[in-house]
């Protein structure tokens, strides 16, 4: 059976690991080798890199870490933010990255979400979803690397993770920023609801801050991978304590 | 070991994700001749066929470079690893390909359920079904990882299985030819295991 994935999240920057609450008010975390390393050696299941910085300024983003990375893990790892056409997208698999992950730029251009399938097949393909719930509903945001340039999106959260699909996305990450650093649990509802429209993997972010939130979204919102960012970097939650509790609750997870 | 060191040839077929399979034969102390000569595939000691895309236009390019030819004759230990598995199949229903045919039966999508999402991907068992070369040392169960929408039936060939909406072939072996559907580069210190056997043989 396909074990529940635990996906540390590296929010890079400048060369470093930060991370903000609500997506606002970044803190150096430490260096990108130094977690991608105890990562692996942790037995995390996979490692997202998300360069908050590449995708709203539109700079271009030195991926020379890529390559140190690649040589260094022997888990799967997946490169997000400033990917925007087929070419920086092989530029990132070519460096060897499993996976790219697509947020601001699918909303941009939905086409290009069909393209990387086409190219590179859709298991390469990652559509981030920054989603929040606004009277009812949860609507999509963009450009939240950036508090000054982060807005609404002018889409319904369930009909994009729909057509991301149709278009040949291979998976879904749902960061619910509601929930996002401030670790009261995943947002389950949304999850749930997205759950239910989602046929390829499903992963949950935002809202980690104790094991039983995991356990909680695996068995509720039956998601396929849980990810987390400050819990594990500040070491409050350690990823061989949280695996053995999530076992020993009967999930299906890879020592 | 012997005095000199194996030659080891990746065949380029023209898939992106080549450098991680590259970088853990690096970690074993083995740097691979990444090519689509015809010549120094036949010459090398062990052979790689990764993945590339999809079925279709994997068997286009070996067939573009003349490897689809060639790689059948090969009597050094070959290893497909994800599509390059499925390639070393008779056929497979993605793009209605005809294949290598040096490993026995067909490869086919996967059944999906609202329990088994597609691709399958992530970590997964994979189960011993016969004395394998490749799974020497690593117990049945171990965990791997996978990315993949296609996969074969087991069949005779079939030396370890995996379930993802009914039982797939995972690993197999005939004669000088084998299969991983998983990424052994990809797949902690059971895929180093793996590879470290494959090399050994």
């Amino acid at each position: 059976m396909l074990a529940r994935r635990i996906i540390p999240c590296l929010d890079v920057r400048d060369g470093q690991v930060v991370k903000g609450v609500r997506f606002r008010e970044h803190r150096v975390m430490g260096e990108i080798m130094d977690l991608a390393r105890r990562y692996r050696d942790e037995h995390a299941d996979e490692v997202v890199f998300y360069d908050i910085a590449a995708s709203p300024r539109n700079r271009s983003v030195d991926r020379r870490w890529i390559l140190r990375v690649a040589e260094a893990l022997d888990i799967p790892f997946c490169v997000a933010g400033g990917i925007r056409d087929v070419a920086s997208a092989e530029e990132v698999l070519m460096n060897g990255a499993d996976k790219v992950s697509i947020n601001s730029p699918a909303l941009a251009t939905p086409d290009l979400i069909g393209e990387l399938a086409l190219r590179f097949g859709s298991q390469c393909v990652v559509v981030g979803i920054d989603s929040r719930g606004d009277g009812g509903r949860w609507r999509v945001h963009e450009l939240t690397g950036d508090p000054s340039l982060s807005r609404e999106a002018g889409r319904d959260t369930l009909e994009w993770v729909r057509e991301a699909q149709d278009r040949g996305a291979g998976e879904i990450v749902l960061n619910c920023m509601n929930m996002d650093g401030v670790r009261q649990g995943y947002d389950i509802e949304q999850l749930c609801a997205v759950r239910e429209r989602c046929r390829v993997p499903l992963i949950a972010s935002g809202g980690a801050g104790a094991p039983e939130h995991f356990a909680d979204v695996f068995r509720r919102a039956r998601v396929d991978g849980a990810l987390a960012a400050t819990v594990f970097h500040s070491e409050e939650i350690a990823i061989p304590d949280l695996k053995e509790y999530l076992a020993s609750a009967g999930l299906p997870i890879r020592a | 070991m012997s005095g000199s060191p194996d030659l080891v040839a990746l065949v380029d077929c023209g898939g992106a994700n080549i450098a991680s399979l590259r970088f853990a034969l690096q970690r074993l102390g083995v740097e691979a001749r990444f090519t689509r000569d015809a010549a120094e595939i036949e010459s090398a000691d062990k052979v790689f066929l990764p993945g590339v895309g999809a079925a279709g236009s994997g068997m286009a390019k070996l067939r573009e470079a003349g490897l689809d030819a060639l790689i059948p004759r090969l009597e050094q230990p070959v290893l497909g690893i994800c599509i390059g598995m499925q390639l070393l199949h008779e056929a497979s229903s993605e793009d209605h390909t005809p294949c290598l045919g040096v490993i026995p039966g067909c490869v086919d999508l996967l059944r999906a359920s609202p329990e088994h999402t597609i691709p399958h991907m992530g970590w997964n068992q994979v189960l011993g079904c016969g004395e394998s070369k490749l799974l020497n040392g690593i117990p049945s169960g171990a965990w791997f990882y996978f990315v993949h929408s296609y996969a074969a039936a087991p069949s005779a060939a079939c030396v370890g299985e995996t379930e993802h909406g009914g039982r797939f072939a995972s690993v197999a072996e005939k004669d000088n030819f084998f299969g991983v559907q998983f990424h052994p580069e990809r797949s902690g210190a059971n895929g180093q295991r793996l590879l470290k056997n494959f090399l050994a043989i």
